[in-house]
């Protein structure tokens, strides 16, 4: 470890994981590209949460699984603790894969229906090269606790389980190698909502207590104001706006997060809520609109915004947009 | 559901289990009755089974033919004895050969992407012969003995075995599950072993059972077409094809051997069919 990175990891502001210009594109019909994920560019804190939200097909989960290199990026750099992890060999990478974990948003099939919980927890043991016996079991055991489990669930098979317990299940595999850097897909859109809360809890917690740093991805906003100290806005493969969770919920500049705000439940039968109408569906990253790729729903769009892809400019501290007319429609 | 399983320490084994369930435990005890027949043949047989006996040709079972003799007036319940150990030689060994093979290819072709076009070609190309055709090629070229009948039965039906695999593990490779063990850095060999093959078991029992059961009819083929294992070593499959030209006259001939073959396998379904319910832990109804 060099002196400079030494020196980062004292500073709880330097940011944990870099990500710069990451972008994934698959191969689609036809010899076709579909662009998943463009020009993605954020920074993680050290103990911080980032939310990265978006509607279906905003490229959130693919962006997820390339930094984890769990897809092989097409392009871009995700610096982690100094060392750009999309440059590693495979076999590097192993030795790094322990620090970076993820928990899935499907509980039922991230487990192997064939292995016991002790099992499936012990695998991820096994990667650190734990040893095995009666400290195995005794740190399982600790594990299971951690979540919220019970010890004695530990023989049992994933089948015998509810959602709930089986995302908890999940998370302790994550924590199994003391990750520094966790990747949470949507781990609560598939659990009911008297269970996505304690789940959410669980994770605020461990959060707090094992001081992890995280991206959590998910298309609830609400979630993601709860949880997260900063938030990344995707829409169709690239980053519209992010910036403080506190201050892009308060003043919302890009049009498209105002119309995300804005389709958001607010607990309150009275509130007045202004509409932005969002009509259609969200384009196909096979075809991209050019420039600005939200304009073809956008309310606001003119014809300069066909023209050329939107700078991101910064509206405040750690706080950025891409629009062209995010000025104007302030001011308005 | 939870039962028996979640106490600690006292998980019912799977012979336990197995008992639980009629038709499994009764497959199991007809397979072991059967083999265990074939294994102790020689204290068994009445009657050595080569022995000629031209006078007592084509008699009808009785008490001293308990399954009647053949054209040559050999006794047949002691000739199905003795089939019994090559046939079902030949089929648990096809099965083996067959699995490796299988197991190996399928799993290459369905996880590995860049390998799936080739395999798949390979195995299209294989499954495009009519099986017997490619066996007696094989044996043709390795030479016509047991074991490169074995061999070659073995290499005919690896193909279909490598379908199953690849099919079941090209919905594995997405899941979730194996995503977690790439992310926690788990050898790919591993991730094959542990979570792709793991859940394959179930279609891999089931075709394991039927491949069996052809294998030895196919050896049987092979024996009447002259390329199987040499005619003095009797199998159930040669017994059969001699028994045909007997067939209205000496049903019996046809009879015995086909009995057997029809309980072996039956007895061998309904064992599989069990198993693949008590492997995944998800049916495993416990007591």
């Amino acid at each position: 470890m060099t002196l400079q990175t030494a020196l980062e990891n004292e500073d709880t502001t330097a940011p944990l994981i870099s990500i710069e210009g990451l972008t994934k594109r698959f191969a689609g019909r036809g010899g076709r590209t579909v662009h998943a994920v463009e020009d993605v560019s954020f920074a993680i804190r050290r103990g911080t949460t980032v939310g990265l939200v978006g509607e279906s097909g905003s490229g959130k989960t693919t962006a997820g699984r390339a930094i984890l290199r769990l897809i092989e990026p097409t392009a871009g750099k995700a610096v982690f603790d100094g060392i750009d992890l999309f440059t590693l060999p495979e076999r590097q990478m192993r030795a790094y894969r322990q620090r970076l974990q993820i928990i899935f948003q499907d509980p039922f099939s991230s487990l192997n229906p064939r292995m016991r919980i002790d099992a499936i927890v012990g695998e991820a043991l096994d990667a650190r090269g734990f040893p095995r016996g009666e400290k195995r079991r005794a740190r399982v055991a600790e594990l299971l606790t951690l979540v919220g489990l019970s010890p004695d669930h530990a023989r049992r098979y994933p089948h015998e389980f509810s959602g709930g317990q089986r995302q908890r299940i999940g998370i302790a595999r994550a924590l199994a190698v003391e990750p520094d850097f966790i990747v949470a897909d949507e781990p609560v859109s598939a659990l009911d909502v008297s269970v996505q809360a304690q789940v959410l809890n669980l994770l605020s917690d461990l959060q707090q207590r094992l001081g992890l740093t995280m991206l959590f991805i998910s298309h609830d906003l609400s979630v993601v104001e709860y949880l997260c100290d900063e938030v990344v806005v995707m829409y169709l493969g690239r980053v519209m706006e992010r910036g403080p969770a506190r201050q892009v919920y308060a003043d919302p500049r890009h049009p498209y997060t105002r119309a995300l705000l804005a389709t958001a439940p607010v607990p309150d039968p009275t509130a007045k809520r202004v509409h932005v109408p969002l009509a259609g569906d969200i384009p196909s990253p096979l075809d991209p609109p050019s420039g600005c790729v939200f304009r073809t729903r956008c309310p606001h769009a003119i014809e300069a915004c066909a023209k050329a892809v939107p700078p991101t400019e910064t509206v405040g501290d750690n706080h950025a947009v891409a629009c062209i007319r995010h000025r104007e429609l302030a001011a308005a | 559901m939870a039962g028996a399983v979640s106490v600690a320490g006292q998980e019912p084994n799977l012979l336990m289990r197995l008992m639980s369930r009629p038709t499994a435990l009764a497959g199991l005890v007809v397979l072991v009755v059967v083999t265990l027949a074939a294994l102790l043949a020689p204290w068994l047989s009445t009657h050595a089974p080569g022995q000629l006996s031209i006078v007592n040709r084509l008699t009808p079972p009785g008490s001293a033919y308990l399954m009647g003799t053949d054209d040559l007036g050999r006794d047949i319940f002691s000739r199905v004895l003795h089939s019994g150990r090559t046939s079902l030689m030949v089929g648990f060994l096809v099965v083996g050969v067959a699995s490796v093979i299988g197991i190996f290819l399928g799993l290459i072709a369905g996880f590995f992407r860049k390998a799936d076009a080739p395999v798949s070609r390979l195995i299209d190309a294989m499954m495009a012969f009519p099986d017997i055709l490619l066996a007696i090629a094989l044996v043709a070229a390795l030479g016509a003995s047991a074991t490169n009948v074995i061999l070659a039965l073995g290499i005919v039906y690896a193909p279909r075995l490598a379908r199953v695999v690849r099919a079941s593990t090209l919905v594995i490779r997405e899941l979730p599950y194996v995503e977690a063990a790439r992310a926690l850095g788990v050898p790919t060999p591993v991730i094959l072993v542990r979570h792709v093959l793991r859940n394959v078991t179930s279609p891999l029992l089931v075709q394991a059972t039927f491949i069996f059961a052809q294998a030895i009819l196919a050896e049987a083929g092979l024996s009447f077409l002259g390329v199987g294992i040499s005619p003095d070593i009797p199998t159930w499959g040669t017994m059969i094809s001699t028994g045909r030209q007997f067939m209205s006259t000496a049903g019996w001939m046809m009879l015995f051997p086909g009995l057997a073959i029809v309980v072996t396998v039956l007895a061998l379904q309904l064992l599989g069919d069990g198993l693949r319910d008590l492997l995944d832990p998800r049916l495993a109804k416990d007591i």
